[in-house]
């Protein structure tokens, strides 16, 4: 070994600390701006208020402002932490650096099902929803991949994005169908298409809570089985894993983290876009470190991403779905004009 | 093969004449056509159904021309003007001309021609680099066009209930209030974009051989691609001004011509009447045959999943490619 290969190989066996600082610094930016988030809105208040809010007392309309912010900050972390891990799922299971739910039509899957659960079967109950979400969303994951994997070769990149935007398409043009002649629930509907956590509430949260814990668990198990997939299928299965289990797996994983927030939230797309290529940059390709900076990176994009929503549109609000698909947007451009595109 | 397709366009146009909240007989439809004045018949025939029917052949032609010239150029059925959003630029501009600026009629459809084109050329300059590919051009469009969708959903949002219905119609697509002008507006802007593809006709067939076959053989790619995207963009902007983005006939159009047509015939024509018959057809099934009435684009756009999944089985039984 040559002196200067040495000094390369170093770095990487003295990174452990200095990854456990980074996540540690993204573990307080989360707790930074979950303050933020419950600071700030379209009403100003002071610092008495906001640790009265924060305690729960509703006694003026500052304290009352700050108590609703709560549950809605802790939503949009809980969520932002699924999407962000589901994308990094998702983009090792296919590994495909374009894949996320909102690209992949997932999230539009999980809209339809609750749009024709709503038309068709009576659904009122808020829990119903949770499960026809993640019913939604897994069908279209299959659905996608069956597509996306037509024809000759693997399912490349851009035949997954092109399946997944087909996918969207036709899926968004069937809840118009459905939506269309019934006016009684086309409000509620639009709500579907376009992802926002205001108007959170802790019922909602504690429906979700248990199908985002679940999904979490299933993730971060599948870390060590992401990393061999990353070797390829072949590698993989020559050192002794079973490669379709561990593929199913660790998709189960995601796909329940998705349609678990798509049913929280709406859909909300490019979080797990961009959060798994900021976190490779800071973190390297290993999923043991990689997953639980993704679910950091993500609370922290879409605590962010909603309170850039509620500053740039004073007095009103932008949904905070609307925000990160035009940060998101420009970076899913950046990621495809950087690689080339028979890397890709 | 075209015969066959342009009676079949014949007899599906007839039928559109005749049929109505009331039937009339077709020496009625022939007598108003030529300008008789028939009691009754000339109200209904000349005044609403013609008007429809002009209309949608028409948007249908412009569809399918463009959809199929996409899909040739970027050698990918998916890849269709609608797919990888480089037609969604007019649906935006034109909800945000109903919604926030009470726009309607030309002005209306002059704004939405202008930001399609604008738009298309704007995912032409972002998948340049030395050079553009096919599939960076698909991507760049797939990532334009989900940030033009979430402002679309953004200014439904804001729009009033009374707005709000009429942005929902007109984003699914839809030919109802038909007027003779717009038909005439349309023949047109299909003369003109339609001269820049058929003009380069031979060209684009070539790049169905690859890119660097095509150079190979003398074409000059860019050129061809650049007046294809502008050619299909324009006739698809000015539809969609008139008419709201029709879901998936821009899609569907070229598949089905292809599998008439066979391996080796042209499909820029076929596709373009089978385009014409998919929205006509599709009109009349959401006027007459299903419980309630619904606009065009809902029919169509519910083709475009069942289109899909038969995609898959075919692949899967033969091995076969896209």
């Amino acid at each position: 070994m040559t002196v200067a290969e040495r000094q390369r190989v170093r770095p990487v066996s003295g990174r452990e600390g200095w990854r456990a600082a980074a996540l540690l610094a993204l573990a307080a930016a989360v707790v930074i701006l979950c303050l933020v988030s419950v600071a700030t809105g379209t009403r100003s208040v002071g610092w008495v208020d906001i640790r009265a809010g924060i305690g729960g007392a509703t006694e003026t309309i500052g304290q009352a402002a700050v108590a609703a912010r709560v549950p809605r900050t802790l939503l949009a972390a809980l969520v932002g932490a699924a999407l962000g891990l589901s994308g990094t799922i998702l983009q090792g299971v296919t590994r495909n650096p374009l894949a996320d739910p909102g690209i992949l039509g997932i999230n539009n899957g999980a809209g339809l099902a609750v749009v024709i659960g709503l038309a068709w079967f009576g659904m009122s109950a808020d829990s119903s929803f949770v499960w026809v979400a993640i019913l939604g969303a897994g069908m279209t994951a299959v659905f996608v991949y069956a597509i996306g994997s037509l024809g000759r070769g693997a399912a490349t990149p851009l035949k997954l994005a092109l399946a997944g935007a087909a996918t969207a398409v036709a899926f968004s043009s069937l809840t118009m169908a459905v939506v269309l002649p019934r006016s009684d629930i086309s409000g509620g509907a639009l709500g579907w298409q376009i992802g926002g956590v205001g108007g959170a509430t802790f019922e909602r949260i504690e429906l979700v809570l248990p199908f985002l814990l679940a999904g979490c668990v299933i993730g971060m198990l599948s870390a060590r089985k992401l990393n061999m997939l990353a070797l390829g299928d072949e590698v993989a299965a020559g050192l002794g894993e079973r490669v379709a289990l561990a593929r199913g797996m660790a998709a189960l994983g995601a796909v329940m983290l998705c349609g678990a927030a798509t049913a929280a939230c709406g859909p909300i797309a490019f979080v797990g876009l961009m959060v798994p290529h900021a976190g490779r940059l800071v973190f390297g390709v290993d999923h043991r470190w990689l997953l639980p900076c993704s679910a950091l990176a993500g609370a922290a994009l879409l605590i962010g991403a909603d309170v850039i929503g509620r500053l740039v549109a004073r007095p009103s609000e932008l949904d905070v779905g609307i925000v990160t698909a035009f940060l998101g947007a420009p970076f899913f451009i950046w990621i495809v004009r950087r690689h080339r595109v028979r890397e890709l | 093969m075209l015969l066959v397709l342009l009676c079949g366009l014949a007899a599906a146009m007839a039928l559109a004449l005749m049929l109505g909240q009331s039937f009339t007989p077709p020496g009625q439809v022939l007598r108003v056509l030529a300008g008789e004045d028939v009691p009754g018949a000339s109200f209904t025939v000349g005044q609403l159904r013609l008007p429809r029917t002009l209309l949608s052949v028409l948007a249908g032609f412009s569809f399918g021309l463009g959809g199929a010239a996409f899909q040739i150029m970027l050698r990918n059925p998916l890849a269709s003007p609608d797919i990888i959003g480089v037609s969604a630029g007019s649906a935006a501009a034109a909800v945000w001309g109903i919604v926030f600026m009470s726009l309607e009629g030309p002005a209306l459809s002059a704004l939405s021609v202008a930001a399609g084109l604008s738009v298309a050329l704007l995912i032409y300059a972002l998948s340049f680099k030395g050079g553009v590919t096919g599939s960076r051009l698909i991507l760049v469009g797939i990532g334009v066009s989900a940030m033009i969708n979430s402002f679309i959903s953004y200014a439904l949002t804001q729009a009033p209930s009374w707005d709000l219905q009429e942005a929902l119609r007109w984003l699914t697509g839809s030919v109802n209030g038909a007027r003779l002008g717009q038909s005439g507006f349309l023949a047109l802007s299909l003369l003109v974009f339609g001269a820049l593809i058929l003009g380069r006709r031979r060209d684009l067939e070539a790049l169905r051989m690859g890119d660097d076959l095509a150079a190979a053989l003398g074409v000059r790619v860019g050129l061809t691609r650049l007046s294809v995207i502008l050619g299909a963009v324009g006739m698809i902007a000015v539809a969609t001004a008139t008419t709201g983005p029709i879901a998936f006939v821009a899609f569907l159009s070229g598949p089905i011509a292809a599998r008439i047509v066979g391996p080796n015939g042209s499909i820029l024509i076929p596709a373009m009447l089978v385009g014409g018959g998919l929205v006509l057809g599709g009109d009349l099934v959401g006027q007459f045959a299903l419980p309630s009435r619904y606009p065009v684009g809902v029919v169509t756009g519910a083709l475009g999943a069942p289109f899909l999944i038969y995609l898959i089985i075919r692949a899967n039984r033969t091995g076969a490619s896209l």
